[in-house]
């Protein structure tokens, strides 16, 4: 990658691993940032205005759904890196239930080269717990490792048993920083689900699962990491009960991380009223109690991160009956802006809680250590640069191959202006470059 | 708003009305059908009126219009409905209809069309209570009550003491274009909720 | 009233009366020897059923022809439904054919909705998965009405599957709306748990609930495999809350019993109880027709917009 040299003047820098936020010019050179102070000067630079413009971490997705190899009419691997370059990302995490199934060290190498030409974000590949993701035998997970994976997850599916789970965990504590991360989801409970088990199920006579489809798995999940010691993620929170379980497992100590979707931070059930199959997404967009328990788990630190769980669905398929549509919103391009204007504005996070939780704990999570921050002399610059103040209305074309977002039509304030991966613009006044 | 009709004005008008048709027409096989929503109390009157005259009881029908008008799709909602309730058989029988006021003639268009897929009239008379000019289709008042030279911003309105708690005719000058002569006050029958 | 009805939720109670003083009118049409009226003639009304419905689809298909609508069937089992074509291609095809109203039929809850997203006429939910049935619950508002001569106060009791009818959850919305008194009556797992919500009581013993009714709705109860994870087996179903001869003798006199059809004589009602005097299953059929004729006049009757006001005279 061609280096570029950039001077960003007049930025508020806010870092949330280095605990900064003020207004400073940072200097970018050869893939790092060689400088951040005020009143910088540098001669060969290209100056960027960024007065009025936040500069923080570049965005780390630890959850989301790049569809190839296998589903390219809804994503490919070049489509999705745009898209999370668009939206402020320099990193994100595949999760591994494409065709074939991540469950070896070939597919990820697959993957990573794919994403390695289009070269638009740093890709860290999930692999999968189990083969074929079918909940029996163990995926080749020291393969993986060796291959470079830290996160694995058979997300889309539920680890079945907890056996399963067990003997996954206490294999994987033979690596360093190896996190397993569950979908969880008690299949029993929950087949055939549209939405949220509630009045609004019931008036709207759709087929539903409970919270209790997701508590118990967690509660189960939990037990296991106790059991073996071993490191566990859960994926989209989405219910009051499990953010406590999460919750009382920090509290004893256990090796315990959680994440959150911006749609579940933002949506309720009752949202459903109009059957959009935009909002039909697993786990389901539960009660208002549940979405303002995601909210203060996520300013207690309860719940780790924001991750988006993008997942593309081609328009045909979601243009459909609401019993046929299948689950998922996409997300890389509208979490910011959703964070900054549900959570920060209305002063329920801080901003910089909110970049933290966008930036620097899914990097460390997923163990993506040139991404979120410290912003400083000699660390590769993966940055964002947006404008907290910019209103746009979210609605197609969407940089994503497909359209299927649960924010459509919302107004939303806050808006990327460049996206800067090892020190090159991928996105500059918000448009790719690439 | 000025007066056209006073209570006595009516009464004069249908007793008249009522010589008038017994004169021309013969009471046998005669039939009064009102059109809801005032011409059916007026039928009513015409039938008590004739009777005093002749010792004949002509049967009187209540006819709703509302299925047969021309400008179904044309209002904001679709026109209030009304009962109908003929209890004999038109077919064969001189049917006199009855109607408070008449007016571009869409209304009576419509009812002698309801009248049709009733039966088969031997003949069809019309009478009116207020005959305001301006007629958009060929059709004339055999009896008429009163006629009333009016503009096409006017609305004329008749009062009848069982709907309106007494009887008479006013015209409002009026402004802007045409408005419908029809009382807001009448809704539907059968209000039990 | 609203441009389409979907949902019970779609009508106010002044808006039911009018539907129902309609229908009035309507069943006077359907006493005369030609049972027709011009008023939407022009208008083409489809019909587009998924679902296998003749007795619906017939009585939807009278209404419109009895108003001088042109009529289009589209029923499963025949063209392009079963040919696996989406509802957005059907829609935009109906669209282009010019239907002012199409009345859809469907398994999946909530297609009436998005067949308003792809469609300009008027959309009537003539029953969509297990979400609402609201004609249905039109008619069965009129026969009450007609047969006990008022709706509020009434002391109705709807008896079976509700977590899964379509029916009783339109009825129970326009019950209440009316100001009728609603008691959801069966086993713990067929009625929603949070109903209350809705305005109305729950109950799991019918008999106690029998003494007190004026009118006792009955839903069918569906025996198929995936039904009877909800409850033992129907013999048990029957036992607990068939209406039988021996609690048919529960029922104040002059109350009514209801069925929307079509029965499982011998589960939900026994055969002789269907047959008796109080039963007005007959006149729900018939009641159908004119109410259905109301909605479309009400629905395609007017602009919907603020329209030109024509002189009348």
């Amino acid at each position: 990658m061609d280096s570029q040299e950039l001077l960003f003047r007049g930025a508020r820098v806010v870092d949330p691993a280095a605990g900064r936020d003020e207004v400073a010019d940072v200097h970018v050179r050869e893939g790092v940032v060689a400088d951040v102070g005020r009143g910088l000067d540098a001669a060969s630079a290209e100056i960027v205005d960024a007065d009025g413009l936040v500069l923080a971490p570049g965005l780390v997705d630890m959850h989301t759904h790049l569809r190839e190899p296998g589903f390219e009419q809804k994503e490919t691997i070049e489509t999705g890196t745009r898209a999370a370059a668009v939206g402020g990302y320099t990193a994100v995490s595949p999760m591994a239930n494409t065709d074939p199934v991540a469950d070896d060290a070939s597919v990820i190498a697959e993957v990573r080269a794919t994403a390695a030409r289009a070269d638009l974000a740093d890709v860290f590949p999930v692999g999968a717990i189990t083969k074929g993701l079918e909940g029996e035998v163990l995926a080749e997970i020291g393969e993986m490792v060796e291959a470079g994976v830290r996160l694995f997850s058979d997300d889309g599916r539920c680890v079945p048993t907890a056996r399963t789970l067990r003997n996954a965990l206490t294999y994987a504590r033979a690596f360093d920083d190896v996190v397993l991360a569950d979908h969880c989801e008690d299949a029993s409970l929950s087949t055939g689900q549209q939405m949220h088990e509630g009045i609004s199920s019931y008036s709207l006579g759709l087929a539903a699962q409970p919270a209790a489809a997701e508590d118990a798995i967690v509660f189960r999940d939990i037990e296991m990491a106790r059991l073996t010691g071993g490191r566990l993620h859960i994926c989209h929170l989405s219910s009051a009960r499990s953010v406590e379980l999460v919750r009382r497992a920090k509290a004893d100590g256990l090796r315990v991380s959680a994440e959150v979707t911006p749609h579940h931070l933002v949506f309720t059930d009752e949202d459903l009223r109009t059957y959009d199959t935009n909002l039909k997404v697993n786990p389901p967009l539960r009660s208002s109690e549940d979405r303002d328990a995601l909210r203060e788990g996520l300013a207690d630190g309860t719940i780790d991160a924001i991750a988006t769980d993008h997942a593309p669905h081609a328009v045909e398929e979601k243009e459909a009956e609401f019993d046929r549509a299948p689950h998922g919103t996409i997300g890389l391009e509208t979490a910011l802006a959703v964070a900054l204007t549900e959570l920060a504005a209305s002063g329920l996070l801080s901003l910089s809680r909110v970049l933290e939780a966008l930036s620097s704990a899914p990097a460390r999570l997923i163990g993506a250590r040139d991404h979120g921050g410290p912003i400083a002399a000699g660390r590769p610059a993966n940055l964002v640069l947006f404008d907290p103040e910019e209103r746009w209305t979210v609605e197609p074309p969407f940089v994503s191959r497909s359209r299927n977002s649960a924010f459509t039509g919302r107004e939303l304030v806050g808006r990327v202006r460049h996206t800067v991966r090892h020190g090159v613009l991928m996105v500059s006044e918000g448009k790719a470059t690439r | 708003m000025s007066r056209i009709l006073a209570p006595d004005d009516v009464r004069r008008a249908l007793a008249r009305i009522a010589h008038e048709i017994v004169e021309r027409e013969r009471t046998d096989g005669l039939v009064l059908v009102g059109i809801a929503d005032r011409g059916d109390h007026l039928a009513f009157r015409l039938s008590r009126e004739i009777a005093k005259i002749e010792d004949a009881e002509v049967p009187v029908g209540v006819l709703d219009i509302s299925f047969y008008r021309d400008d179904i799709g044309l209002t904001a909602e679709a026109p209030e409905v009304h009962e109908t309730r003929i209890p004999f058989d038109v077919t064969g029988r001189t049917v006199v209809l009855v109607d408070d006021v008449l007016y571009t003639g869409r209304t009576i268009r419509a009812a002698m069309d309801a009248l049709m897929d009733l039966g088969r009239p031997r003949r069809i008379r019309l009478a009116i209570l207020v005959d305001r000019g301006h007629r958009e289709l060929p059709i004339r008042a055999d009896f008429v009550g009163k006629n009333v030279p009016t503009q096409h911003g006017d609305d004329v309105r008749v009062m009848v003491t069982e709907v309106d708690g007494e009887d008479g005719a006013v015209v409002q000058e009026g402004s802007t274009g045409p408005t419908l002569t029809e009382s807001p006050a009448v809704t539907g029958r059968g209000e039990s909720a | 009233m609203n441009e389409h009805l979907l949902s019970m939720h779609d009508v106010t109670a002044e808006d039911v009366v009018r539907i129902l003083d309609t229908a009035e009118s309507f069943r006077e049409v359907g006493t005369r020897v030609i049972k027709k009226v011009p008023a939407l003639r022009g208008r083409t009304v489809v019909n587009l059923f998924y679902e296998n419905s003749t007795r619906t689809r017939i009585s939807f298909e009278l209404a419109a022809k009895r108003l001088s609508a042109d009529v289009i069937n589209f029923a499963s089992g025949g063209s392009s439904v079963s040919k696996g074509e989406s509802l957005k291609d059907t829609a935009l095809t109906l669209q282009a054919m010019g239907a002012d109203a199409i009345v859809i039929r469907h398994s999946s809850s909530g297609s009436p909705y998005q067949l308003t997203k792809w469609v300009r006429g008027h959309v009537l939910n003539a029953g969509d998965g297990t979400h609402e049935h609201p004609t249905q619950a039109l008619l069965d508002l009129y026969t009450m009405r007609e047969r006990l001569g008022r709706l509020e106060g009434l002391r109705v009791a709807i008896v079976g599957d509700v977590l899964h009818s379509r029916v009783a959850r339109s009825l129970s919305f326009g019950l209440v709306k009316m100001g009728a008194d609603v008691t959801l009556v069966g086993p713990a797992t067929l009625i929603p748990p949070d109903a209350p919500v809705w305005g109305v009581q729950v109950s799991h013993d019918v008999d106690e609930v029998l003494p007190k009714l004026d009118v006792c709705y009955l839903l069918r109860v569906q025996t198929e495999r995936q039904r009877l994870e909800y409850f033992p087996s129907v013999r048990e179903y029957a036992r607990l809350f068939g209406l039988n001869r021996s609690r048919v003798g529960l029922l104040p006199e002059g109350s009514l019993i209801m069925h929307p059809g079509p029965m499982n004589r011998g589960v939900e009602i026994d055969s002789d109880v269907a047959d008796l005097p109080q039963s007005v299953i007959e006149d729900q059929v018939t009641n159908g027709i004119a109410v259905r004729m109301a909605l479309l006049y009400l629905l395609l009757g007017g602009r919907g917009e603020s329209g030109e006001e024509v002189p009348r005279g």
